[in-house]
């Protein structure tokens, strides 16, 4: 049975209306057969706090990274965590989370490395849904087993690693980070602690267009029109481009990465988790400092 | 006096699973104090932790060697309150001696590297770092 699409206004003007969901459309359907709501934050205790009824909590960093590797879990890990929150492969997932969906759109990145089928975002997140009052519950639902088949996760069509961007300059890059990260005055968010990148600036060629660009006060993403202006009026992108976007960590940039690829329709859009706290660690990979975007490195 | 001991506190979180030790973890995160009105009506008193995540403040006061704690973080931010909770419980009412003599390393002793990541458990040390500086710039 096929979950049908939000018909909301907003979201049909979308690339890709079939990854959004208002929070109306979820409020609409919850506790429908074939749907599993899952919680992603950043703070980990947030769900416990109070969530969706009915929705699971899975936890970008202890559930989906690996404790050991740099990484993430291996793809028998994944396919166990989905099963114990009731989720099959014709599962219709929503995710949502604090922090516009920063967690969420990581945690969707994940689930589409895997391949899941039909995997949304909440429009607006955590903070829309409480900020219109809807209900919330410290009930934490016993989900029956599903049986999630282990899946090769792909690592190259979303997903860019050092030498990909290497291999990238000539092409788009958006960095998603604070000016001030952006310039190297920092290596860290303001009022984020630092996570040990050792030079601070950014990856040559790179347009600067914050994370926040893409989303409205309500913390929902803007209209396909406003994002036009931000992606391809001010950072110049064009159809058909094929982009990186990177952070300091990867979960603002899945934000991005998923406005490009699913509301804008950039079907080339890969994700750099490595981000700034590879990139500014890495020995001997060019780096510009300041405001502007800088050159291309010259290929020997 | 502190309401509880570092050992007793160690103790316990690694007596029990990962899952309670969130549960625990939120528990503390209820309890944190209110602030008293000479502060909540002075934010600028209070000082920032840069090192977590989220808005957190705290200030120390220091009376006759007797070192009091005060936190303010918002109820969005629930690891945040649950790790100056526990500081709260374990150091307030210390003396100045004891507050300097506390293992900089009792964040990572408390099993919840495991529960909440490595990584957010460098807010806490942070908080005891800045408690530490304070004590010593107020003794």
């Amino acid at each position: 049975m096929s979950i049908e699409f939000d018909t909301d206004a907003k979201i049909a003007e979308y690339a890709h209306p079939e990854v959004l969901v208002t929070t109306e459309w979820l409020s609409d359907n919850l506790g429908r057969p074939g749907i599993v709501i899952v919680e992603s934050d950043e703070d980990v205790l947030l769900y416990e706090v109070g969530h969706i009824p009915g929705a699971v909590k899975i936890d970008w960093h202890t559930d989906l990274n690996d404790p050991v590797l740099r990484d993430y879990v291996s793809d028998e890990a994944f396919a166990e965590l989905l099963s114990s929150k009731g989720i099959s492969r014709d599962t219709t997932v929503i995710i949502y989370g604090d922090k516009s969906n920063w967690w969420a759109s990581y945690a969707l990145w994940v689930f589409k490395l895997y391949g899941h089928p039909d995997v949304r975002l909440l429009d607006g997140g955590r903070d829309k849904w409480i900020a219109e009052g809807r209900e919330l519950t410290k009930d934490q639902p016993k989900p029956e087993r599903a049986e999630y088949p282990v899946t090769k996760r792909d690592d190259r069509t979303l997903r860019a690693f050092r030498d990909d961007v290497l291999d990238h300059f000539g092409n788009p890059m958006i960095d998603v980070r604070s000016p001030e990260e952006y310039s190297g005055e920092r290596t860290h968010m303001p009022a984020y602690p630092e996570e040990g990148a050792l030079r601070g600036g950014h990856i040559p060629t790179a347009a600067s267009v914050p994370w926040a660009k893409a989303v409205g006060v309500d913390g929902a993403y803007k209209t396909r029109k406003e994002l036009e202006e931000v992606y391809l009026d001010g950072a110049g992108l064009k159809a058909g481009d094929n982009v990186i976007a990177y952070c300091r960590i990867g979960e603002r940039s899945s934000h991005t990465w998923f406005a490009l690829n699913y509301l804008l329709g950039f079907e080339n859009v890969r994700n750099y988790d490595g981000s700034w706290t590879e990139w500014g660690s890495l020995v001997g990979v060019p780096i510009a400092k300041g405001s502007e975007p800088g050159l291309a490195p010259r290929v020997s | 006096m502190p309401t509880e001991t570092f050992d007793s506190l160690i103790h316990d979180f690694n007596s029990i699973s990962v899952k309670d030790r969130l549960n625990l973890l939120l528990e503390f995160s209820e309890n944190l104090p209110a602030l008293p009105e000479r502060y909540s009506e002075h934010p600028d008193l209070l000082e920032r932790v840069e090192e977590c995540q989220s808005p957190i403040y705290l200030f120390v006061e220091v009376n006759s060697g007797v070192v009091n704690l005060f936190f303010t973080a918002p109820a969005e931010a629930p690891t945040t309150r649950g790790f100056a909770s526990i500081l709260h419980a374990a150091m307030d009412g210390l003396t100045v001696e004891e507050t300097l003599a506390v293992d900089d390393d009792f964040p990572s002793k408390i099993g919840l590297s495991e529960a909440v990541s490595p990584l957010r458990i460098r807010g806490m040390r942070g908080m005891l770092a800045r408690i530490k500086r304070q004590v010593r710039e107020k003794q």
